[in-house]
């Protein structure tokens, strides 16, 4: 599943789910084929994916795994620096290219991230979130095969993260899979203690899935700010008519609020 | 002029002492009394970490639930639909969320395995009602998960009403699936469908 693969897909994919019925989210107006995309990709996590990361978790000693994480942590900090240089994060992009250059000396090709011991924090930055951050807003909710979910901007931004990420493997196709499949499989490995949470929590898996990565995604975009949601305020606006806890106006100011707002007051259909 | 600042320093020690004696715990303390207790407990018991549920059930409701703010965390995770509940009805909701939210977080505490908690520089005000208490998991080989803990003032205490790991809220990632339950069976439906939901888990354990 390369970059230059996802933008077709999509296309298509988005043909087929411009048929969807009438949604029940304003987030999700393509629920219909998200649906049938997600129950795919539990499919092929359930037959090939999930297996796999459980073998490499059992069999792969942490010092290992610490190690090939890192090293793709290393390639992709190069990526990050340039996403928050074009975010005008000039100071977070200097440091993200100051790592760059310890881990790949002392820190051996990448494999020990020094650079954190030094005190340069890893950043989380992606094109999707240099989109977001100059404006672009998120578009549908959009499923992915394989890749899982998106917002229709972070899938257009995936393929050019992926591109820039297959760069560095010279265009040899079989180093792109090879390095694809076990970052993949790394990952996969990562989340497999969420996996119960998510069996046990959800009332409905697809929604709790995606209510979890879209506000993940706008936690990511404001950098761990968000602006607050007008449907937080709910408690401290009628806590005094019924509730027994005595709170004060423990909420702030509703602050900005721009685009959350936007679709949540036509919620109901 | 020495004798000016000891008195200064003395009469400052004794403001910090009364008002230290008068309030509980800040949000910041009272955040890092509550994770290094449950991580102590954790490390210290075999059994939980061998993935026995219903002792770190135990261990939540007797050290974290007390510090939790529920029929805020309720009122968060159902939103608009809040308004309209009865008394009965917010009560109800709130024990069966109660009862979903600690049986599946409990079982993370299972998954312990030398998880460190590093906390941010906290940036809250000495007469905040409102805080919020950052930090960050990190673990052996692989990314550090950001943690934020909200908290507010409910009488002479500060509790907790929301918990936000990796940029999700544990409570408010429910709102659009209980809007979705209540638009299709109304409120009684919702708390229906988390009774249910919570027997399951409960057969499931035995």
């Amino acid at each position: 599943m390369t970059g230059r693969l996802s933008v077709p897909i999509m296309v298509a994919a988005l043909a087929v789910g411009g048929c969807a019925s009438t949604p029940d989210n304003p987030d999700d107006p393509l629920e219909g084929y998200n649906r049938a995309m997600f129950a795919f990709n539990d499919r092929l996590d359930k037959a090939v994916l999930k297996p796999t990361a459980q073998v490499y978790d059992k069999f792969t000693p942490l010092p290992l795994r610490a190690g090939i994480g890192n090293f793709f942590g290393n390639i992709g900090d190069v990526w990050i620096g340039v996403n928050n240089v074009m975010q005008g994060k000039a100071g977070d992009g200097l440091s993200d290219f100051a790592r760059v250059l310890i881990n790949s000396t002392v820190g051996i090709l990448g494999i020990f991230d020094i650079a954190s011991e030094f005190g340069l924090e890893r950043h989380d930055e992606d094109f999707g979130q240099t989109l977001g951050s100059w404006g672009v807003g998120e578009g549908p909710y959009f499923m992915l095969p394989v890749l899982g979910p998106r917002t229709l901007r972070d899938a257009g931004a995936t393929a050019i993260d992926m591109t820039v990420d297959n760069a560095w493997y010279g265009g040899r196709l079989a180093t792109e899979t090879g390095a694809s499949i076990l970052k993949l499989v790394n990952t996969r490995a990562n989340l497999l203690a969420a996996d119960k949470v998510l069996d046990e929590g959800a009332l409905d898996r697809y929604v709790y899935v995606r209510e979890a990565y879209l506000q993940r995604r706008r936690y990511e975009v404001y950098d761990g700010r968000p602006p607050r949601n007008p449907e937080d305020d709910y408690w401290s606006s009628d806590s005094g008519e019924t509730g027994p806890n005595e709170v004060g106006d423990g909420a702030p100011a509703a602050e900005q609020v721009d685009r959350l707002v936007v679709g949540i007051d036509d919620a109901g259909r | 002029m020495k004798k000016t600042i000891v008195n200064l320093l003395a009469a400052a020690a004794i403001g910090l002492g009364a008002s230290l004696a008068v309030a509980g715990p800040g949000p910041e303390d009272l955040t890092k009394q509550l994770t290094e207790q449950v991580i102590a407990a954790v490390e210290a018991d075999a059994e939980i970490r061998a993935g026995d549920t219903e002792k770190a059930i135990r261990l939540v409701e007797e050290r974290v639930l007390p510090h939790f703010n529920f029929e805020h965390m309720t009122a968060l995770a159902v939103g608009r639909d809040w308004r309209g509940a009865s008394a009965e009805q917010r009560q109800a909701l709130t024990a069966q969320f109660r009862t979903l939210l600690v049986r599946t977080y409990s079982n993370a505490l299972t998954q312990y395995d030398n998880q460190t908690i590093v906390f941010k520089p906290f940036r809250g005000r000495p007469d905040d009602r409102d805080a919020q208490v950052r930090t960050e998991i990190r673990q052996p080989g692989a990314q550090a998960i950001q943690m934020d803990f909200s908290l507010e003032m409910v009488g002479e205490d500060w509790k907790v009403y929301d918990v936000v790991v990796a940029g999700v809220s544990l409570v408010t990632n429910y709102r659009a699936s209980f809007a979705q339950q209540i638009r299709q069976s109304g409120v009684d439906g919702l708390i229906e469908s988390l009774k249910a939901k919570n027997n399951e888990l409960v057969v499931e354990k035995s």
